[in-house]
């Protein structure tokens, strides 16, 4: 049995901790956060591409470093306990994810080692308004390798340079490659739950596309990317909600309230073993996560399902519960308890919501128990 | 990060797995899963076989008469055993509690006595802590030891146990007293073993509210033990115990019964809400959802564990989230599923409800489980102390003498 991170990955990710620490810190997460002209950290972003970690597990012959899915997920951890306010996941977990997964060799050999340089910043643009987008409900249009139509919001939307769309051809749903550069491309920045990551509507006229992958496969490519997505998401998730549950038990072994501190009530130590019980059914649940993304598994689709859903309860959980310990203070503007707690809603929503995954989930499960 | 054994672990598992195709049992007998009754004599005989092949200890030190070896041997070991039909354990509490306290505290004389017995299942061993007084606080044990007025360095123990399990059919047993009421209350205790067979000694079955009764009162008379039954120093009874609860909350094991895969197929053949299958309900499989993924999370915590294990190293605290998220788990499934019956739910006929009332058995049984080795309290306050290092509770009982503690019923 060896299910757990090799001593060579927990050094990597003991490093990337240190890294953060330096350049990272809540003070810097909150120069995005107050900034309303400026929506990520160019410096963080450029010093994470020098660190290699855009191209971590993108192959060498592509500019990478080609460490593999595995050293991803630990650098993703410390991201998300260090809030960090770059656009890693929509240009590292969906885009180039998607062309390893679906591009040709010319969109890998374009892209993968720009984007491991740090010269491209990815988006994925999938949703066109409130609720679940479906095959059945999906707007945007190609036509003529030509793209129209509406996606908002979109994470790191006006950063980005190339996105990810999803849209239809000829009536069914594509995945689609967009240079977001383009005259035939409007954006509008959003104001979101998280504003230390970026956000925009997106408006394409007659945009130039690229379509990956085969054609009318848009779904079920777009469920690939996510599962893929999910994996590292909830990565970052988990980072977070162990940071949630190190800021309550710093705070409540510190603050005295009636004569004692109050982490000696059980009111408070209950709070705080519940949030460890879901930290660590996540963790679990995201190490089957990274095995099967890493091994390329046929149980991915189940494994990231899972993952996913554990993350974003922990994450969610701890945030909540985290202000809830620090009590008023943990209301502020100035206590760093709401900076987990926007990020929280920011990864579980961004590739659609748990209720969406615990669908997908059970529908696999039916399917699974089914065949056996 | 793989699922495979090592080259020793492959090894050991061939070895485990061709010992056991050519002695296991093939066939079920019909069990009392709580170890007794008929089924008792092919549980000594497997436990005899296990012995003598080596399997009965694996982890005991050589000197113990165990096998000396590393706890992912028995973890393989238990693997591997778990696929045949083999009959109920009533070796474990024993095996894994009293024994061990015994060989950690008795004259060689009393260890030489009781090993071999206990490692073969012809000796069996019931531990007797809880009392009414006293659950989860064990250390207000009131079941009292005294000298007896003879001369001969005896004592005379009087009072009651509760929750003993196995106690009906056990043959020895160790039992905290207190020696010293003007002590307070941890510092007036001592441990003991005992012959369960002494005249002074009454057994009754507890009848739980699930109906059956696995538990035992024991009532204790005047009962005679010589000194040299003392497990430690008189009045480091507390002490001692520690070292035999140490091991309790991982011989209490997690739920079994229903999960989400027997929900999931029972759903799917059980109208809903709109006469359909139930499956299609989406607040079910909600639920299912989670409830799944905290199956999987504890299976891979397990996991976990085991890879600390096979690296050489300590595991983690993670292993102490298990009860608490599977008897909760027993209890909402059970009972989802028994609203999900609606009216046909309130049936417990085993000819009538789906798998064979199991959900109905675990809504019944799922109390026990949250109680029983650490309630679902208790489990959060160590969690809370041990593993996050908050403080324990201001106490009002530690400086007292016992016998001017509060005490309420």
């Amino acid at each position: 049995m060896n299910f757990d991170f090799s001593d060579d990955q927990k050094f990597l990710q003991g490093e990337a901790r240190k890294f953060l620490a330096a350049n990272c810190g809540t003070d810097r997460v909150r120069q995005t956060l107050d900034d309303d002209g400026r929506t990520y950290d160019e410096a963080l972003w450029k010093s994470v591409a020098e660190q290699g970690w855009l191209g971590a597990a993108i192959p060498e012959e592509h500019g990478g470093l080609g460490l593999g899915h595995l050293e991803l997920c630990v650098i993703a951890e410390e991201l998300g306990r260090a809030v960090a306010p770059i656009p890693f996941a929509s240009t590292v977990y969906f885009l180039a994810e998607a062309i390893m997964l679906a591009g040709n060799d010319e969109q890998k050999a374009y892209l993968l080692p720009k984007i491991a340089a740090g010269e491209v910043i990815g988006a994925i643009a999938t949703s066109e308004g409130p609720g679940v987008v479906t095959a059945g409900n999906l707007q945007a249009t190609v036509v003529d390798g030509k793209l129209s139509g509406v996606k908002i919001p979109v994470t790191d939307g006006g950063v980005a340079t190339v996105a990810l769309v999803l849209a239809k051809e000829n009536g069914k749903p594509g995945l689609f490659l967009v240079d977001l550069t383009d005259s035939s491309v409007t954006r509008e920045s959003l104001k979101t739950l998280d504003p230390t990551r970026d956000a925009a509507k997106l408006t394409f006229k007659d945009a130039p596309v690229r379509r990956i992958g085969n054609a009318g496969e848009g779904m079920e490519l777009i469920e690939q990317v996510f599962d893929r997505a999910a994996v590292l998401l909830s990565f970052e998730q988990l980072g977070g909600a162990d940071r949630c549950l190190e800021m309550a038990k710093e705070y409540a072994l510190e603050r005295y309230a009636f004569g004692r501190v109050i982490a000696s009530y059980q009111a408070i130590k209950h709070k705080l073993a519940d949030m460890y019980v879901k930290n660590e059914l996540a963790r679990s649940n995201a190490y089957y996560g990274a095995w099967a993304l890493n091994t390329n598994a046929p149980e991915l689709p189940v494994a990231a399902s899972a993952a996913r859903i554990a993350a974003s309860e922990a994450f969610w959980f701890g945030s909540k519960e985290n202000i809830q310990t620090h009590g008023g203070i943990g209301f502020t503007w100035e206590m760093d308890c709401h900076l987990y707690y926007r990020r929280s809603r920011q990864l579980s929503l961004v590739a659609g919501a748990p209720r969406v995954w615990k669908e997908r989930l059970v529908s696999h499960l039916e399917r699974r128990n089914a065949a056996a | 990060m793989d699922f495979n054994d090592t080259p020793e672990e492959a090894a050991y598992r061939v070895q485990v797995r061709t010992w056991l195709e050519a002695n296991a049992p093939k066939q079920h007998i019909s069990a009392d899963p709580e170890g007794g009754g008929d089924s008792m004599a092919a549980s000594k005989a497997w436990q005899a076989k296990k012995a003598a092949a080596g399997y009965a200890c694996i982890t005991w030190p050589k000197e113990w008469g165990g096998q000396g070896g590393n706890p992912l041997q028995n973890v393989i070991f238990g693997q591997e055993e778990a696929k045949y039909p083999i009959p109920p354990n009533p070796f474990q509490i024993g095996l894994g509690m009293c024994v061990p306290t015994v060989m950690n505290f008795a004259d060689q004389g009393t260890k030489d006595r009781f090993a071999g017995p206990a490692i073969r299942g012809e000796e069996i061993w019931c531990q007797l802590f809880s009392e009414p007084s006293g659950g989860s606080d064990v250390a207000a044990a009131r079941t009292k030891a005294v000298k007896a007025d003879d001369g001969s360095g005896d004592w005379l123990i009087s009072g009651q146990k509760v929750w003993t399990t196995g106690a009906q059919f056990s043959d020895y047993g160790i039992v905290i007293v207190r020696t010293d009421p003007d002590a307070p209350k941890h510092k007036g205790l001592t441990m003991f073993w005992i012959d369960m067979k002494d005249p002074g000694i009454e057994v009754k079955p507890i009848h739980q509210m699930s109906g059956g009764s696995g538990f035992n009162e024991v009532f204790f008379t005047d009962v005679r033990v010589k000194d040299s039954q003392r497990l430690g120093g008189v009045g480091e009874g507390w002490k001692v115990s520690l070292v035999t609860l140490m091991n309790e909350r991982l011989a209490v094991g997690g739920a079994t019964g229903a999960g989400w895969s027997q929900f999931l197929e029972t759903a799917r053949d059980t109208p809903g809400l709109d006469g359909q299958s139930a499956l299609k309900d989406s607040a079910l499989r909600e639920k299912l959802a989670d409830w799944y993924v905290q199956a999987e999370g504890l299976k891979h915590t397990r996991n976990r564990t085991m890879t600390a294990l096979s690296r050489g190293q300590t595991p983690g605290p993670e292993s102490s989230i298990g009860k608490i998220i599977s008897a909760v788990q027993m209890q909402e499934l059970g009972n989802s599923a028994v609203e999900m019956l609606d009216q046909y739910g309130i049936i417990n006929d085993s000819d009538l409800a789906p798998l064979h009332g199991g959900f109905q058995s675990s809504v019944m049984f799922a109390p026990g489980l949250r109680i029983a080795g650490g309630t679902d309290e208790i489990l959060r306050n160590i969690i809370a102390e041990r593993v996050l290092g908050l403080p324990g509770d201001i106490r009002v009982d530690k400086d007292i003498p016992f016998k001017d503690m509060p005490t309420g019923r």
